[in-house]
């Protein structure tokens, strides 16, 4: 059988559609052989030649399969199978000879599109995705309904896919939802953005400028204001010189917490980082995930993140941290690397000769940032071996990471136990929806000092220097300057609000479409009114479901069959004699217009010019074949104008 | 080779268990009236591709969970009721259909036989791809718009002389997308005369007519006798279309019955042949006879026509010809 031309370009086109997406994942040969493919098919659908022989293709097929094995050193991983997939149905494009072929194709394409999932599940992903199916469907359609135009066909495709939407969603929200993976799933290598657990100068400051969402956080009850609003993140012990790092964990005692007050509790929408970390307000007392918390406070996950996931956490805003520390570790919080910085260890040493004591310290180095002049900017220069020195006695330029390294390192030299905290710091608050949106560009560090009886104490020195950094933001704190991400800067109203209405859009999106896994699915079941939910209530409910939906639907589709040809001119005309019927004048059903109309007029005579004009209608409708259109529109004015 | 691995006795129990219960399922009446497609008659079964497909929406369902895709969910649920929906579109594409036989024309064996249905389709519904055959693999395949008469043709090839029935049909669609198979069976009382072959061309046996010569019916032979006026069921040819254009009404030429003598088609005419061989070439001299304007009768055993001449005499005389029963003479 011989493939209709306009069908080969629908397949042709589904094949575009689906690979498409995948173009920018894709090793770049593949992504230029396949274009070739297509370019060559539609070259040989368009000159209706013959499709090549078998030997070559054969030989093309096992070049591409090797050239994958090459690249991947696999076929069967998730990037090479995607890989393989793509250009085996490209190929397939090439002998194309029967229904068979095609709709091998087609069921190629429909899976083709699921592996798209693995690089977005957006919402523009869903759209892109419901378009790639109405144009598959469409031609899916074609090898049944012959040489049907594209119009009708895509007519037919949209309302099946309209028609199966409610069942869709049924079936999502009961569908069991197993929770994966069935088999182990290799991890993707791809990196994402977020914190590192090293902090070197230019690390935070090249964060800061992806207006990537880090998390998203739902506060119960009023929000904390922003300069408390500190998220904890990796916290960093060990300095070289150049960067500061989490160093090896030796011992873990359980931390220790006291004096706590303001209580806080939030739900945290976490995106993934492929670490290990948890963020929560600073200080954790607890979340609803597995996970272990060190005794630097910083909440870990058993794995790392590698989806986006959602956990309930507790924290205080006022407490007493470790208020007895380890030896060991604060040994630790107070080593420093060989002989690099001299002036900073000098200074320090004079504060601690001058100075009364440790809290007289932290202050008089908090004022030092104030006084001399220090600058909040995204662009610092660049510092060599000693860049504690050049930054606290020449340059005087520099971010969040500069700020903190130097204080802690001054501390350090001081004799005052000192740690980095990293994390972010703020967020933005989205009145839409009533949650924040932490973004990588609100990634910070901090300092903590450790004062006998008073335990940990966070000290942010960029708030000294910057205070709108910690109050207001990034946006605030350093000027305009094209380096900022374009959603730091400030905006105006209308364009913030749509942006946060869009944002908010995406957090539904997590929350109830991507998020809905067996936890939620349970939750959402139980608030529907569904107690104590089962798998078999489920089963039953959702079977139940599926046979009301499919009597509905099926009422609705099988309804068209019984509408019947309505003849509009006849409707009319029995309105009128509706209208007649009610002054008396009943047509008999000998009676023919004409008739009718005659008598009509002499029993009413003042009613004679509309009866007259609209029986003259009618019959010029029923027997004269000129002008149809205009003379019903003539008859419906008429009819709905008469009065009686 | 039997399917089945049963002991004899329990696969001829199950056999003919298995035979009632199609014949009760798929109970068929010839019908000879308008059948209309309800859900009584209309079955519906997932073809192999639908299997297939089935299998594809398994294997997604599988990544799904396996790397909890959401919205791979959302696809594989869209899909898979895509797919069971198609279910009621191709039940939706045949039912309330009304169908009844029309009249076949008669053919000559070796030509093919077109029977003759009518197809109501009382709906706003466009119904696609409907695929009526016959059990030999003869089929044709249509669509109806909606609320239209269709008369659909049926081509099976005509190979004996006498009746050909069109036996029980099956009218199918896989619309929209082939993953459900719709059929129904049809069975017509109807059925399509075919007359004989007519053998190569023979020459007429005017030289054996019974007084030695055929009367040759020019139409200079006949006598015009008049003008009557129109009675239905006159033939065409004699209407005087003059005397309708001068406005006298509709008037028939009258012409003296001609008076001669007639070639008889006698079965024991063709010597030197027999049997099929025997109607076939009778059948020649018949359209011979008549395409020349000649009066002639037909003469076979057991049955005689009158020499007359004209399209009904002709037809009278091929029916006796199709269906002469050579077995019992």
């Amino acid at each position: 059988m011989k493939l209709d031309r306009a069908f080969v370009y629908g397949l042709t086109a589904c094949i575009l559609l689906v690979s498409a997406p995948h173009a920018a994942y894709m090793p770049i040969w593949v992504s230029t052989l396949c274009t070739i493919l297509l370019t060559w098919r539609l070259y040989l659908n368009f000159t209706a030649a013959a499709l090549p022989p078998r030997w070559l293709l054969l030989g093309t097929t096992s070049g591409g399969i090797a050239g994958i094995l090459i690249t991947f050193h696999t076929l069967f991983g998730r990037e090479a199978g995607v890989a393989l997939l793509i250009l085996l149905s490209s190929f397939k494009l090439l002998e194309l000879r029967s229904k068979r072929d095609a709709t091998v194709l087609i069921y190629l394409a429909t899976f083709i599109i699921i592996t798209n999932f693995f690089n977005s599940q957006s919402i523009p992903t869903a759209l892109y995705m419901l378009v790639t199916l109405l144009v598959i469907i469409a031609t899916w359609v074609q090898m049944n309904t012959g040489t049907l135009a594209l119009k009708p066909r895509i007519h037919i495709a949209a309302s099946l896919l309209l028609q199966a939407i409610p069942l869709t969603l049924l079936l999502f929200i009961l569908f069991p939802r197993i929770q994966g993976p069935l088999w182990g799933m290799p991890q993707s290598n791809y990196s994402r953005s977020g914190l590192s657990d090293s902090m070197s100068p230019g690390s935070l400051s090249n964060l800061s400028l992806s207006q990537e969402v880090a998390f998203r956080v739902d506060f119960e009850g009023t929000p904390p204001p922003r300069e408390m609003m500190y998220w904890r993140g990796p916290v960093l012990w060990d300095f070289d010189g150049i960067a500061w790092t989490r160093g090896n964990r030796v011992l873990s005692k359980i931390p220790q917490l006291d004096n706590l007050a303001s209580a806080i509790d939030y739900i945290v929408t976490l995106e993934p980082h492929n670490k290990l970390w948890l963020f929560t307000l600073d200080i954790p007392t607890g979340i609803s995930i597995p996970y272990n918390m060190t005794d630097d406070f910083q909440v870990q996950a058993r794995e790392s993140v590698s989806s986006r996931i959602r956990y309930k956490a507790h924290s205080q805003l006022g407490y007493r941290a470790n208020a007895e520390e380890l030896p060991y570790q604060l040994k630790r919080a107070l080593t420093l690397p060989g002989n690099l910085n001299p002036q900073a260890r000098k200074l320090a040493a004079e504060w601690r000769q001058s100075l009364p004591g440790d809290e007289a310290i932290i202050r008089t180095a908090i004022t030092r940032y104030n006084r001399e002049n220090f600058v909040y900017t995204l662009e610092p220069p660049l510092l060599g071996i000693n860049g504690i020195d050049e930054f606290l006695f020449e340059t005087h330029q520099g971010f969040c990471e500069h700020y903190a390294s130097s204080f802690v390192f001054l501390m350090r030299a001081a004799g005052i136990p000192a740690r980095v905290v990293t994390g972010y710091q703020g967020g933005e608050y989205n009145q839409e929806g009533g949650y924040s949106i932490v973004r990588q560009s609100d990634a910070h560090a901090w300092a903590e000092v450790w004062l006998d009886q008073r335990g940990w104490i966070r000290i942010d020195p960029t708030a000294a220097i910057a205070p709108e950094r910690v109050q207001n933001g990034l946006s605030a704190a350093v000027p305009d300057s094209p380096a900022l991400p374009f959603l730091a800067r400030t905006q105006t109203r209308w364009l913030l609000k749509f942006r946060l209405n869009l944002d908010l859009l995406n957090h539904q999106w997590n929350q109830w479409v991507l998020g809905y896994n067996t936890e939620r699915q349970f939750a959402f079941l139980r608030r529907m009114g569904m107690d104590d939910v089962t798998w078999q209530k489920m089963a039953i409910n959702l079977m139940i479901g599926v046979g009301i939906l499919l009597g509905l639907i099926a009422l609705v589709l099988l309804r068209k069959l019984y509408t019947k040809q309505t003849d509009k001119t006849q409707v009319l005309y029995l309105k009128f004699c509706k209208k007649m019927a009610k002054v008396g004048l009943l047509r008999a059903a000998h009676e023919g217009p004409q008739s009718f109309a005659a008598r009509a007029v002499q029993s009413k005579p003042q009613l004679a010019e509309g009866i007259n004009e609209i029986t003259s209608h009618y019959l010029a409708i029923r027997y004269v074949s000129l002008q149809q259109k205009e003379r019903l529109s003539a008859l419906r004015k008429a009819v709905a104008a008469f009065r009686v | 080779m039997k399917p089945y691995p049963y002991p004899n006795h329990l696969d001829n129990v199950l056999s003919t268990f298995k035979q009632k219960f199609r014949s009760w399922l798929f109970r068929q009446q010839v019908s000879s009236g308008t059948i209309t497609l309800n859900q009584r008659r209309i079955f519906i079964l997932p073809t192999r591709r639908g299997l297939g497909f089935v299998l594809v929406l398994l294997l997604m369902l599988l990544g799904d969970i396996n790397y909890n895709l959401s919205l791979g969910y959302v696809l594989t649920f869209l899909l898979a009721t895509t797919a069971a929906m198609t279910m009621f579109h191709a039940f939706r594409n045949m039912a309330q259909l009304e169908i009844h036989a029309g009249h076949n024309a008669t053919v000559f064996a070796g030509d093919k036989a077109s029977f003759n249905f009518h197809f109501h389709n009382t709906s706003k519904l466009t119904r696609y791809q409907l695929n009526l055959r016959d059990h030999n693999g003869h089929n044709s395949l249509f669509d109806l718009p909606a609320f239209s008469n269709s008369k659909i043709e049926l081509s099976i090839p005509a190979i004996r002389r006498g009746w050909l029935d069109c036996g029980p049909l099956t009218l199918s669609t896989e619309f929209p997308l082939g993953l459900f198979y719709a059929w129904s069976y049809l069975h017509f009382d109807t059925r399509c005369l075919i007359y004989p072959h007519p053998a190569e061309s023979i020459p007429l046996p005017l030289s054996t007519a019974q007084d030695g010569s055929g009367k040759i019916a020019t139409p200079g032979d006949e006598d015009f006798a008049g003008l009557r006026n129109y009675v239905a069921g006159d033939a065409l040819q004699r209407i005087a279309w003059k005397s309708l254009a001068r406005d006298q009404g509709l008037q028939v030429k009258q012409f003296s019955t001609l008076q001669g003598q007639e070639l008889w088609l006698d079965w024991t005419l063709p010597d030197h042949a027999a049997g099929e061989r025997k109607l076939e070439i009778l059948t020649r001299w018949v359209l011979d006879a008549d395409s020349q304007g000649l009066r002639y009768g037909l003469r076979i055993p057991g049955q005689e026509i009158a020499p007359t001449h004209g399209a009904l005499h002709q037809e009278v005389c091929l029916q006796a010809l199709a269906l002469y029963p050579l077995g019992t003479a």
